[in-house]
């Protein structure tokens, strides 16, 4: 067996055999494996669609009971979620060429749309209990709080690891060498946006 | 050996780390892990055969009174558990966690702290779910826990809510071991490792990872259901609310039959790897071993409702989920038909490793014969929740995976610690165990076409199940022997176990270049990777007439990490803690969902999760 | 930030991701598209097409083409190496099949007209 040592032993510690970084492989795959979370419960959402044996409805007047799902209002706040997934990118681009001031622009918009879209979501979860649909009301408030709940507690994650980059940019500043960490947590945001066009799609346009 | 070179600044601060109990808490070295995980397992194996022992004992002779029903439910819902997520997928994660890096190359996986925090948090809710035995309020609902018998409805005590915590705790450590072991193979092989130069073992680890992060979501979802419903009152598996009865047993089972893949891919993986240098002979048909794997895990996610043929799917989806099963038993049988390929015309050498790779092979097999028996829906509906079935999986999961896990820890035994086992004693084990399992599980098939339910807790004189109840119990004491002769060969191997040098089997794959054990940095120069075998000739093994333990082992001490200068990670106890403040959370949880701890416990993993990430692996350089 | 972030590693890796990353012009276009396309969702659940047996599929398109393009583009799927396309795409297709799957088996999607 011929053993050939790398001409560099500093090289030979960060050597990869893909030329990507851990992280980034890391996440993609963490991605992979967010999609079977998230289709266990849309799956479910959909397979218990209309079968409530009590309590309100999504979308039709049931049991005397007013429709609970807000179209208008539930729009809005995707369209939100949308822009953050914007101004996450032009974050990502500001910090890879080192612009500091837009990078922090940037990143705080992103936390502050997706804070903005949490609002939306809380607004949206008291004033259905207000309605008459709990989580545990019947088998569409269990799956529509339990889906929408995961997805927002999963941007909550991601506002918090957006807040965590600013303070970094505040204590130390984000250049080029941070590229790779805030790629990483760009894929992630997308990702929690992209479940939602899946979700605003199949919960609350679909009937 | 090389001019020693005066200590720098850091030694002194990292001097405390490297021995004793410290070392060993604070580790993030993969094959310190991996030796937690062996031991841990093989514990946690031993708690789960004596339970296996009581309900055998309860099972000897008809109206058996040595523990009540309720009790009986409790052990056999603990055996199937802990057996299943506790011995078998950790010893599997022992043999990832101590070869995968020394298999590709590598010093390290990509994220030795996560890999630490994958072990603490597997033992914190191996420990959480078994501290219901102390309360005698163990899991008491089966292994699978279907709803809504597992319901509050069906289920008001606290045993099913040890269940449901301490499930999600385990699936933490293993979905986070997942992504590290996924990322270290794609990222860390050595130069000239390419995909179809790795070892066998390591594709099916590889494989076996991307199964566990696409299976283990949804038993998080299914259980996550079944959680709320318990402490939140929701309707996932509330019958009187519409729930589909069915709802549980589909996604558990989606999850359930990936996941006895995952517990025996790691199994043939080692085979592959014992065989071939048993029978001093390359194995065959390599590239179909890698694709006939791929091919399995992904069909592994298509038979799933082959558990449920009794449950009135109707006869398109029955046929559907038949199909697919048997379709699966081929690229299985394909490795069989590989495993003998490699030992004919070579020169065997029966060492322990090698009788229980062969065991596997032969016992699987038979195991597989029931499983593809079960293929057919209407034969299926005679066999379900019978005994038979209750054979299948055993001859699968203790003559399969278990019989190729003990010819690992046999084959490198001798790398982890430098010594090799004894060889009689091994034979013993082997041997008692063969004919104990046997003994236990053959009976089993026909107590099952005979028509003995799963998990009664007794039965009658008159039913013609008592002679074959005789013979399964006295199998397992048998079986219970030979576990002893083992724990006693592994302490007494590992203290005065003849020493060996780095290559005692003559063994073909990389990690057989190294010192045993390998020093901390595993390779002092990466390796670069030019065959398949790189330690053998392009003609072979070395010496075909070898008497074991082949060469000597090293005189000079290996140089270390400082004087090759290379970068170590720093020992932390972070990823402990950050274990503890977890699982102090879900002790609020079932502790009469108590939010102050909850709050608590996931503020201390916050602050501890911050610490982590902000510091980095290694001292700056 | 993380473990293997060092300075010089970081730059490169950095660099190349630049030479393929789309400029801020494609982003404010690829913006455009996706609130077009939400637009359109919201438009059509509003009109008599709501009713209509196209109603579904055109949502199902739609919104399959929003994930398309943010993963594509904002994940610059379509830029970066084939890797990360395996690692998402396999379990992207297995769990929509496991979801198809699963609304066949408990009746909601008919199996024959």
């Amino acid at each position: 067996m011929a053993t050939i040592a790398l001409p560099d032993s500093h090289a030979d510690h960060h050597y990869t055999a893909t030329g990507q970084t851990h992280t980034k492989i890391a996440i993609w795959a963490f991605i992979g494996s967010e999609c079977f979370f998230f289709a266990s419960l849309i799956s479910t959402y959909l397979i218990y669609k209309g079968r409530s044996v009590s309590g309100p409805c999504p979308h039709t007047v049931c049991r005397g009971l007013h429709p609970i799902l807000n179209i208008p209002v539930t729009s809005a706040s995707t369209f939100v979620l949308l822009m953050s997934s914007l101004s996450m990118v032009l974050a990502h681009s500001a910090v890879v060429r080192g612009d500091r001031k837009y990078s922090r622009i940037w990143l705080a918009t992103t936390a502050l749309l997706g804070t903005t879209f949490l609002g939306f979501q809380a607004y949206e979860f008291t004033s259905f209990v207000h309605e008459g649909l709990k989580i545990t009301t019947n088998l569409f408030g269990s799956t529509f709080f339990t889906l929408t709940g995961f997805h927002g507690a999963h941007v909550t994650a991601g506002v918090l690891w957006l807040v965590t980059m600013l303070f970094v940019d505040m204590k130390r500043g984000l250049g080029p060498r941070d590229a790779i960490n805030v790629d990483v947590m760009a894929l992630y945001w997308h990702f929690v946006d992209v479940i939602w066009v899946a979700i605003f799609t199949l919960v609350y346009l679909i009937q | 050996m090389a001019t020693t070179v005066a200590a720098p600044p850091s030694r002194a601060a990292t001097l405390k780390y490297e021995k004793g109990i410290w070392s060993w808490l604070t580790t993030t070295d993969h094959k310190k892990i991996g030796q937690l995980y062996l031991y841990t397992a093989l514990a946690w194996f031993l708690v789960g055969g004596i339970e296996a022992l009581i309900i055998r004992t309860q099972l000897y002779g008809p109206n058996g009174r040595l523990v009540s029903a309720d009790t009986y439910n409790q052990l056999f819902t603990m055996h199937g558990t802990t057996m299943i997520f506790m011995a078998i997928m950790p010893l599997s994660a022992a043999f990832f966690n101590f070869l995968i890096p020394l298999q590709i190359g590598a010093r390290d996986v990509a994220f030795p702290r996560l890999n630490a925090f994958s072990y603490w948090i597997f033992l914190c809710g191996s420990l959480f779910i078994n501290a219901s035995w102390l309360i005698h309020k163990a899991p008491d609902g089966g292994w699978f826990s279907y709803a809504p018998l597992s319901t509050r409805t069906f289920n008001p005590g606290l045993n099913m809510d040890f269940w449901v915590i301490g499930i999600q705790i385990l699936g933490v450590s293993t979905l986070a071991a997942g992504f590290n072991f996924i990322t270290t193979i794609i990222n860390m092989r050595a130069p000239g490792m390419h995909f179809m130069r790795m070892p066998v073992f390591t594709w099916a680890a590889f494989v076996t990872q991307f199964q566990i992060i696409l299976a283990f979501p949804i038993l998080t979802v299914a259980v996550v259901f079944l959680l709320f419903d318990r402490f939140f009152g929701t309707q996932f598996y509330e019958p009187a609310a519409g729930a589909d009865p069915l709802l549980w047993q589909h996604l558990f089972w989606l999850f359930g039959h990936p996941e006895v893949y995952i517990l025996i891919l790691p199994a043939f993986g080692l085979v592959s790897e014992v065989l071939p240098t048993f029978s001093r002979k390359p194995l065959f048909g390599y590239p179909v071993m890698v694709y006939s794997l791929i091919l399995i895990a992904f069909l592994g996610f298509g038979v799933w409702a082959h558990h449920m043929f009794a449950v009135g799917m109707g006869p398109i989806a029955d046929s559907v989920f038949s199909v697919t099963t048997m379709l699966i038993a081929i690229p299985t049988g394909v490795k069989i038909f590989n495993w003998l390929g490699t030992m004919w015309g070579g020169s065997l050498r029966f060492t322990t490793a090698m009788l229980f790779a062969i065991g596997l092979v032969c016992l699987f097999t038979i195991g597989g014969i029931s499983g593809v028996m079960h293929a057919s829906p209407p034969a299926d509906l005679q066999q379900t929740d019978s005994y038979f079935v209750v054979a299948h999986f055993h001859y699968v999961l203790f003559g399969g995976s278990m019989m190729g896990l003990f010819a690992g820890v046999y084959y490198y035994f001798p790398k982890v610690t430098g010594r090799i086992m004894n060889e009689t004693l091994g034979k013993w084990h082997f041997w008692l165990m063969f004919i104990g399992m046997n003994l236990t599980f053959f009976p089993m098939h026909f107590a099952g076409l005979d028509g003995m339910p799963r998990r009664i807790w007794s039965y009658d004189a008159n039913q013609g199940w008592t002679n074959d109840n005789h013979v399964s119990t006295i199998g397992a004491y048998i079986l219970f022997v030979g576990m002893l002769i083992f724990v006693y060969n592994m302490w007494r191997s590992r203290r005065s176990g003849t020493r060996v040098g780095n290559n005692p089997w003559d063994a073909p794959t990389v990690e057989w270049s190294t010192p045993s054990p390998p020093p901390p940095y595993n390779y002092a120069k990466i390796p670069q990777i030019t065959s398949r075998y790189p330690m053998w000739t392009r003609e072979g093994p070395h010496s075909i007439s070898a008497a074991y333990p082949v060469g000597a082992p090293a005189e000079a001490p290996e140089p270390t990490a400082e004087e090759l200068h290379i970068p170590m990670p720093t020992p932390t106890l972070k990823p402990l803690l950050a274990s503890l403040a977890l699982t102090l959370a879900f002790i609020g949880l079932i502790w009469h969902k108590q939010v102050p701890i909850i709050i608590l416990g996931l503020a201390l993993f916050a602050v501890v999760l911050l610490s982590w990430v902000l510091t980095p692996l290694e001292p700056e350089h | 930030m993380t473990a293997d972030s060092s300075p010089s590693h970081e730059l490169a890796a950095a660099h190349a991701d630049e030479h393929h990353h789309p400029d801020w012009h494609t982003y404010k276009w690829v913006a455009l598209v996706l609130t077009i396309i939400t637009v359109g969702e919201v438009w059509i659940y509003y009109t008599p097409l709501k009713e209509t047996r196209i109603f579904v599929p055109a949502l199902l398109i739609m919104s399959v083409a929003k994930f398309t393009i943010v993963c594509m583009f904002y994940m610059h799927l379509k830029y970066d190496a084939k890797l990360f396309r395996g690692l998402f795409v396999g379990p992207l297709t297995i769990a929509v099949l496991v979801v198809i799957s699963l609304l066949f088996l408990f009746g909601h999607l008919a199996l024959h007209a």
